[in-house]
């Protein structure tokens, strides 16, 4: 393992992350600023949702800003890289094992999407409050369910980035990422779905559930939710099928 | 120490599947092997062997679609090859790839350029790639961008630059981390015959410092000025392999007369063949398939109207009289000639039937 390249493909990423920071934060935070500010200001203000929704919002807007950092932060370049400037090439006739150069990509992944959940949480707690009740009880298993939130995204981010050409991108959003966002249960806890039971079923295979809900298990534990332990299990399922699946289509991407 | 490049019988068949609008899906199929849908199977390669000495500049000359990226693309393990076996020095490519990737330095047909990075940090980063510490790959970057004429555009973002720029700015890439061998895929397609000079200038002093160069190009010039031995590949296998001076020297005569006769029998082929300094004879049309001694079979038989005859000769303008009065004696009228001498393109036809821009 050259860890030299690694870490250089990691300076690099790095730097073109900072290089387009303004972008970036603008990417990530104003929708769902917006969201918290329309579903959490608005709408409880003048009375047409209880106070109490506040805090069931803030874990599922933290879940979609990582997820979608995530998928977005591996998929959008890989997409770009392999099909229309063909920069990656750079990367891929570096000395260093092909699978690894994808590692790195999904590395790069979770820390832009860790960045983003942890950025999230003030800022929309800064808009929202006062009446939010969000606590960190157990740091451990939350710190285990945003590295596995981070994983899934950044990892999916890979299978989509390379899975999909590129005139599809806009399909991939609405075929993909929004019903993925309405079935997530972000703006919603999962029990909510009791009264369609069949979708409720369905929507398990949603990895944005767990992730939603893992969130409203650390922050917000007076909510209904989904075990713990049961998310943590679901996200790691999620975590290695997205990676194999990921790392699969990457060499079969960069080598033809 | 020069490094060596050598392949073995290397086949390569591309399977690609119907355009992606027509197969119904937008995520691409994972697994060929479940589709049903019929594959277009694209031979590329078809027992390709190469060898080439370390320290040596050597061109793979041929038409578009002959097979020459795909060659590369083995070498630099950017292709799986479907069977065979490629070698880098003595490090099997498929076998030891990140080993390989530190000897090679590839500039590819296609710009591919880091677009979010400047032309200073493409060369930097490119160097941390191969673990070059921090004060020798600044150095040798600037030392490139100067070279390479690019230290003014040093601190720009790439995306600007002209397709020439960024030829250059790929080819001082593939040199930061001064490898062994050197891939360069139609390095001067696209460049003005200045930059066209000082690439080749550059091409031939990394040369002197011991380096192998593999370089591909449908110029014939290129070809002939630049390596010191070529393969003419085609249809995916070497055809013809040696140094220029050889290859021009296989093609009988050297000369090429391609004319055009009005009423063209296969009588006036034999009298071409008779005159002096003529060493073979090819009519083009189809219905004689090229060779002589079917035309002799059906003698007398107009052949084709304007069909063409290649003669391949050790004179060439100075058989034109002959020519014409033998023309003229036997009734076919001589309608159009071009001679040219000695060169690659002509031993491309020779072999292949087709010229080189076909």
């Amino acid at each position: 393992m050259n860890w030299k390249a690694f870490f250089a493909m990691l300076a690099r990423d790095a730097h073109v992350a900072r290089r387009n920071a303004i972008q970036l934060l603008m990417q990530t935070f104003l929708q769902p600023l917006l969201f918290v500010f329309i579903f959490g200001k608005v709408m409880v203000g003048s009375g047409y949702m209880p106070a109490a929704y506040k805090s069931l919002l803030l874990p599922g807007i933290i879940a979609i800003s990582m997820t979608f950092t995530g998928i977005w932060a591996v998929a959008m370049p890989l997409i770009a890289e392999f099909q229309w400037t063909r920069e990656i090439e750079d990367r891929l006739l570096a000395p260093i094992s092909v699978g690894w150069i994808a590692i790195e990509k999904v590395i790069a992944g979770m820390l832009q999407a860790l960045v983003a959940g942890l950025v999230v949480i003030p800022l929309a707690w800064l808009v929202l409050r006062p009446g939010v009740e969000i606590s960190i009880g157990t740091p451990l298993t939350f710190a285990v369910i945003i590295v596995l939130i981070a994983g899934f995204s950044s990892c999916g981010g890979l299978a989509l980035g390379c899975s999909i050409n590129q005139q599809h991108i806009g399909l991939m959003f609405s075929m993909v990422m929004t019903p993925m966002i309405f079935f997530g249960c972000t703006y919603y806890p999962w029990s909510a779905l009791k009264t369609f039971p069949i979708l409720q079923k369905i929507v398990l295979i949603n990895p944005l559930v767990y992730a939603s809900e893992g969130m409203r298990a650390t922050l917000v534990p007076q909510f209904p939710h989904l075990p713990t332990t049961a998310v943590i299990l679901a996200l790691l399922f999620f975590d290695v099928l997205l990676l194999v699946l990921g790392l699969r289509q990457f060499e079969k991407k960069s080598v033809t | 120490m020069a490094v060596g490049v050598r392949t073995q019988d290397l086949r390569k068949v591309y399977s690609s599947s119907p355009p992606m609008g027509a197969a119904g899906g937008f995520i691409a199929r994972a697994d060929a092997k479940g589709s049903k849908q019929a594959k277009t199977q694209i031979p590329a390669l078809d027992g390709l062997s190469l060898e080439i000495a370390p320290g040596e500049i050597f061109g793979l000359l041929g038409p578009n679609g002959a097979g020459k990226s795909t060659t590369v693309g083995v070498l630099t393990t950017r292709v799986r090859p479907t069977s065979g076996q490629a070698w880098i020095g003595e490090h099997d490519v498929w076998k030891e790839q990140a080993h390989v990737k530190r000897l090679i330095g590839v500039v590819p047909q296609r710009p591919n350029l880091d677009f979010s990075l400047t032309a200073r940090e493409i060369l930097v980063f490119h160097g941390a790639y191969f673990g070059i510490g921090s004060k020798v790959r600044n150095d040798r970057a600037d030392a490139l961008l100067e070279k390479f004429k690019l230290t003014e555009r040093g601190n720009q973002m790439v995306r600007g630059f002209s397709g020439g720029m960024m030829q250059r700015l790929s080819i001082a890439r593939a040199m930061m981390h001064d490898p062994e061998v050197l891939f360069l895929d139609e390095p001067s397609a696209g460049l003005d015959p200045q930059t066209r000079i000082l690439l080749w200038e550059i091409i031939r002093e990394y040369h002197q410092a011991g380096k192998t160069i593999l370089l591909t190009t449908h110029y014939m010039e290129e070809a002939d000025s630049l390596c010191q031995r070529l393969a003419i590949v085609d249809h995916g296998h070497v055809i013809a392999a040696g140094t220029p001076a050889q290859l021009k020297a296989s093609i009988p005569g050297g000369f090429l007369l391609r004319l055009r006769f009005g009423n063209q029998t296969a009588d006036l082929l034999q009298r071409l063949q008779a005159l002096a300094g003529v060493r073979e004879v090819r009519a083009l049309d189809a219905a004689c398939s090229g060779s002589l001694e079917s035309a002799r079979g059906s003698a007398e038989k107009t052949v084709a109207e304007h069909a063409g005859v290649d003669v391949y000769a050790d004179r060439g303008g100075s058989l034109i009289p002959e020519i014409a009065s033998l023309a003229a004696s036997s009734g076919a009228e001589l309608s159009d000639v071009h001679i040219s001498e000695p060169s690659l393109e002509n031993l491309f036809l020779h072999h292949t039937g087709r010229s080189l821009r076909d």
